[in-house]
């Protein structure tokens, strides 16, 4: 099969939609258009069964029931909800939350939200492979600690956390568990039960599903969750999540969680041979080169790695019909490189040289093979126009440089 | 963020890469930036000394495709300028010529400094000798 270019490695930030995905979503446009919560007819009855099946596909990928599933906009918002949820609902028991300093933004943010209205919440760190300690959250818990939001699986380094044996320090001290499972539900097995989760963030767009459509999963017994609303109105969703719903969306998020679970095992063989086979095709033939984060606590199309003395973004450039992405301040608006790199101590130069590659469905052997010609092709050039680089061969060491901004 | 066409083309074809011996009375090096902030330019000017021209100019960036660019830009703009035509050469001119966005004006500014550095070194190299002579002179 002949190649075509550009080549999609950017399965962290979003996936396209499986055909078969879109091809259950077809009808859902203009045939089967009712409202799910029309009660007295046809149209309201298909599409309410339309979602309920959706319901269970979700529920069953991650061994819940379909009731603990309430559907929202996509994880971001599932995020706030179980966050501001939770403390809302539980302000009068304490508080404290937890979470780590690698969180995505919209859990992040959501503490941040929370610090100003007078909560107090604890940031923990990280080990230098990017994971977190359960004895830290252990001794993090406090009588007034009413929520621990930890990560399944980070989005830029690709890490798993101990979401288990941290699920099971908070059941002990009977605090609810929130994570942000957005990049690991669908990709690695989930059990709620297994990991003692109380609120799991999932994502359709993430799994080969549509844009604009997410979950929460919300326990109901052992213990029962309840969540104060973010959005009031017709009471949809058991009343956390009102707005007449996506049933479109809903559909696919539903085929995609249906499809993940009966092709992970296979899937993940596949692709985790890729990964590896790009990590040793470009480790092996590149000297100075870093894995950032877990080499094997990590998702299976996960590879993130600096390539010292060359700049992120100029190495995008170089191999620009690969799509990547980069920890680079210079991709992002902030100016700033990555946070997540900066907390496990990856030097800010390691961090400006840093590449995200995001394995998925739809690559081939053929394509890792070209990658792995384009990586070496550019960081060569790169390093020959590097400054850093003619220093080191030099045999200048370059954290002793004085370095002059001017 | 699309590129400009003339940043993709200095990005490409990098002009004037490479290295000058720093240690030559008549090349100046100028190195500024620093990798903890994803840049570090390293600009060489080499300088007639009867004329006072630069007769060759040479770099090499550890940056992104913009610095990589106004970097390049530079030694195209400083081959056969005078010292003083050098200074002369302002950020907001490589700005314009590389249609930079606003996030990206700093790699000029860089590119400026950079040439201001390598002009200082060439003209401290300058006064050194002269002040070694004085020295001699003067014992």
């Amino acid at each position: 099969m002949a190649l075509k270019l550009p080549i999609y490695m950017d399965y962290h930030a979003t996936t396209p939609c499986d055909p078969r995905v879109f091809e259950a979503m077809r009808p859902y446009f203009t045939e089967i258009f009712g409202n799910a919560a029309s009660r007295n007819h046809q149209f309201g009855w298909e599409a309410e069964e339309a979602v309920e099946t959706a319901r269970k596909q979700a529920a069953d990928l991650i061994s819940a029931s379909p009731k603990e599933i309430v559907f929202t906009s996509g994880a971001t918002e599932s995020d706030n909800l179980a966050i501001k949820g939770v403390a809302d609902m539980y302000y009068e028991r304490g508080d404290h939350i937890i979470t780590a300093v690698t969180e995505h933004k919209a859990v992040l943010d959501s503490c941040k939200k929370l610090e100003k209205r007078g909560f107090k919440v604890t940031y923990l760190p990280v080990g230098s492979d990017g994971l977190i300690s359960p004895d830290d959250v252990k001794n993090a818990i406090t009588d007034k600690t009413i929520l621990v939001t930890i990560m399944m699986a980070n989005n830029e380094i690709g890490v798993i956390q101990p979401i288990s044996a941290i699920g099971k320090v908070c059941k002990e001290k009977g605090v609810i568990f929130h994570t942000d499972a957005t990049q690991a539900i669908g990709k690695i097995p989930f059990n709620v039960n297994d990991l003692n989760v109380d609120l799991a963030s999932f994502s359709g767009h993430k799994i080969y599903g549509p844009k604009g459509v997410g979950g929460l999963y919300v326990r109901r017994k052992n213990p029962r969750v309840v969540l104060v609303p973010m959005m009031d109105g017709g009471g949809h969703e058991r009343g956390m999540r009102s707005g007449t719903l996506n049933v479109t969306g809903i559909v696919g998020l539903g085929k995609a969680c249906e499809l993940a679970k009966s092709e992970m095992p296979t899937e993940n063989e596949r692709v985790f041979a890729l990964r590896e086979k790009l990590r040793k095709g470009i480790m092996d033939e590149i000297p100075d080169v870093y894995l950032n984060g877990h080499l094997t606590e990590r998702l299976p199309g996960n590879l993130n790695m600096s390539f010292a003395y060359v700049e992120g973004e100029s190495l995008l450039m170089g191999m620009n019909d690969i799509a990547v992405s980069s920890g680079s301040a210079c991709t992002s608006a902030s100016l700033e490189p990555s946070y997540v790199l900066k907390a496990l101590g990856v030097g800010e130069e390691l961090a400006h040289s840093s590449i995200r590659f995001g394995l998925g469905r739809f690559n081939t052997e053929e394509e890792v093979d070209y990658t792995i010609g384009r990586v070496n092709e550019a960081v060569n050039r790169l390093r020959e126009l590097s400054p850093l680089w003619e220093m080191v061969q030099e045999g200048i060491d370059l954290s002793k440089v004085q370095w002059a901004g001017e | 963020m699309a590129y400009s066409d003339k940043v993709v083309d200095h990005y490409n074809n990098p002009r004037n890469v490479g290295s000058l011996d720093k240690k030559d009375q008549s090349v100046g090096t100028g190195l500024v930036g620093a990798p903890e902030c994803g840049d570090v330019m390293k600009l060489q000017i080499k300088i007639n000394p009867e004329t006072q021209i630069i007769e060759d100019a040479k770099f090499k960036t550890f940056g992104c495709g913009s610095a990589i660019a106004s970097s390049s830009l530079a030694t195209e703009w400083l081959k056969g300028r005078t010292v003083d035509d050098a200074l002369a050469i302002k950020n907001t001119a490589i700005v314009k010529e590389l249609n930079l966005p606003p996030v990206k004006i700093h790699c000029s500014v860089l590119a400026e400094d950079a040439i201001r550095a390598a002009v200082r070194d060439y003209q401290n190299k300058q006064a050194e000798p002269k002040k070694a002579e004085e020295a001699a002179g003067n014992a």
